[in-house]
């Protein structure tokens, strides 16, 4: 091979290299404009990550309903992970059926509020008959009562800065969701399952219910909301436990 | 054998990734080897099969699932890459849908191959998909027309354990054939049949 040919192709090499770094580094600035990039984007797993919900927001975009069921389809048996918080805050709240209980909202809001089960009440009722899948790979099905976040939200008037809402619980786990799951009208906090009261150790006495993600996203036993810009502050700076013990932040999987 | 570039490099990155998604669903399953039919199904309601395996309730699905998921979308990418390249080039038509002049594969290669490309990774896939919440939500016939989350996941593991029966036959058939050989010609390219004929 002759040296002009070597140094053409070292040139068009290099020009094909800067093009497609400027190339990469303009689409993931296009990405994060747009909400593509998911918290845990970092490493070599966070490659999969990006594209899969990437790939999936733009494919849910229209706000896509999870698959709901009939009441006939409702599962004899929704089991269980994870024991109940035995803090004493969460048992004296409990002995005394949650009349105490207050759900903080926060944040990225003209007007934060505290929430008794009484007022969560009031809002208009949301039913959902959905499957739930543990990402360990048992699931179930059954109906969830309870009030649109979305609904939630809008009484408190959440700033056009808001990227992420994060969620707190008494057993002292954290998670996050994007906006477009915050607003998706599926997402509830839910105080009822199969037609009675929320069960204690299914997440007394209110949890979140995201059905268009695995289960480990529905946080129960929830204290506190905050409408946040950036998650960095929140847990190890993922937004969410999940991360921090090896699991997705995104979990629509 | 004479490969093509495209049939090299897409044969070695499926081989890894196919690897890496075998191993990282072994992990995944770990966590609850219990299989099901329909919608639904945990501990406490009867199960299709309860595999031979220990149910290892924490630790390894976490790496499992970053590994999966990374890796399929190598094996789905390479896989389309694969598939286009090789429609573009008539490889498909001309090597597995009728016998070539001189034959390229013996009938069973071209029968097994053209399982494992359009039926068994399709399906697999398939069942991936039918498998997410987030996917279903767009696409609900995805899941129902399988029967059921439950169903889509032991279809999924079916499916996997045909693939990997292919693969040990696979390295079975080139073992017997020449392994040292045939390896390197999926590596360099292999010589021409022409010359492969004269020898």
């Amino acid at each position: 091979m002759s040296r002009l040919l070597t140094r053409r192709r070292l040139i068009t090499t290099g020009l094909t290299a800067i093009a497609g770094a400027s190339g990469l580094a303009v689409a993931a600035r296009v990405a994060g404009e747009y909400g593509l990039i998911p918290p845990d984007h970092g490493g070599i797993y966070g490659v999969g990550e990006t594209l899969t919900y990437a790939s999936q927001r733009l494919l849910t975009s229209r706000g896509s309903l999870a698959r709901e069921f009939s009441a006939s389809q409702i599962s004899t048996v929704a089991p269980i992970n994870g024991p109940t918080p035995l803090t004493f805050d969460y048992q004296q709240l409990l002995a005394g059926t949650f009349r105490d209980w207050r759900l903080e909202l926060d944040g990225l809001v003209a007007r934060p509020a505290s929430f008794s089960l009484a007022d969560l009440h009031h809002f208009p009722v949301s039913r959902q008959i959905t499957h739930q899948a543990c990402e360990e790979g048992w699931s179930f099905i059954a109906e969830w009562i309870g009030v649109r976040l979305s609904d939630v939200l809008n009484t408190v008037g959440v700033s056009p800065r808001a990227k992420y809402v994060a969620f707190f619980s008494f057993d002292d786990f954290w998670e996050s969701l994007d906006m477009p799951d915050a607003w998706h009208p599926q997402t509830l906090l839910a105080y009822g399952m199969n037609g009675g009261e929320l069960p204690t150790p299914h997440g007394a006495p209110v949890r979140l219910r995201v059905p268009r993600q695995l289960g480990y996203k529905s946080l129960k036993y929830l204290r506190q909301i905050t409408v946040v810009d950036s998650l960095k502050d929140i847990g190890g700076g993922l937004g969410s436990i999940s991360p921090d013990l090896g699991y997705s932040w995104y979990a629509g999987i | 054998m004479r490969h093509s570039a495209l049939v090299r490099v897409t044969h070695w990155l499926t081989a890894a990734s196919f690897a890496a998604l075998a191993v990282s669903g072994i992990a995944i399953l770990l966590a609850h080897p219990r299989l099901y039919w329909g919608e639904t199904g945990a501990l406490g309601t009867p199960s299709l099969v309860d595999l031979p395996l220990p149910m290892l309730l924490t630790g390894q699905s976490g790496w499992g699932r970053h590994l999966h998921f990374l890796s399929a979308w190598i094996c789905v990418l390479t896989g389309m890459a694969y598939v286009s390249g090789g429609m573009a080039a008539c490889h498909f038509r001309n090597d597995w849908f009728r016998s070539a002049e001189p034959p390229k594969y013996t009938l069973l290669q071209r029968v097994m191959y053209t399982i494992v490309v359009f039926v068994l990774f399709p399906l697999m896939i398939w069942t991936g998909f039918a498998m997410s919440p987030a996917i279903t939500s767009v696409f609900p016939g995805f899941v129902t027309a399988l029967g059921g989350q439950q169903s889509a996941r032991t279809i999924h593991f079916i499916v996997a354990s045909l693939l990997v029966l292919f693969v040990i036959g696979h390295v079975v058939m080139v073992a017997v054939a020449g392994f040292s050989r045939q390896v390197t010609s999926m590596i360099l390219g292999g010589e021409s049949l022409a010359r492969e004929s004269r020898t």
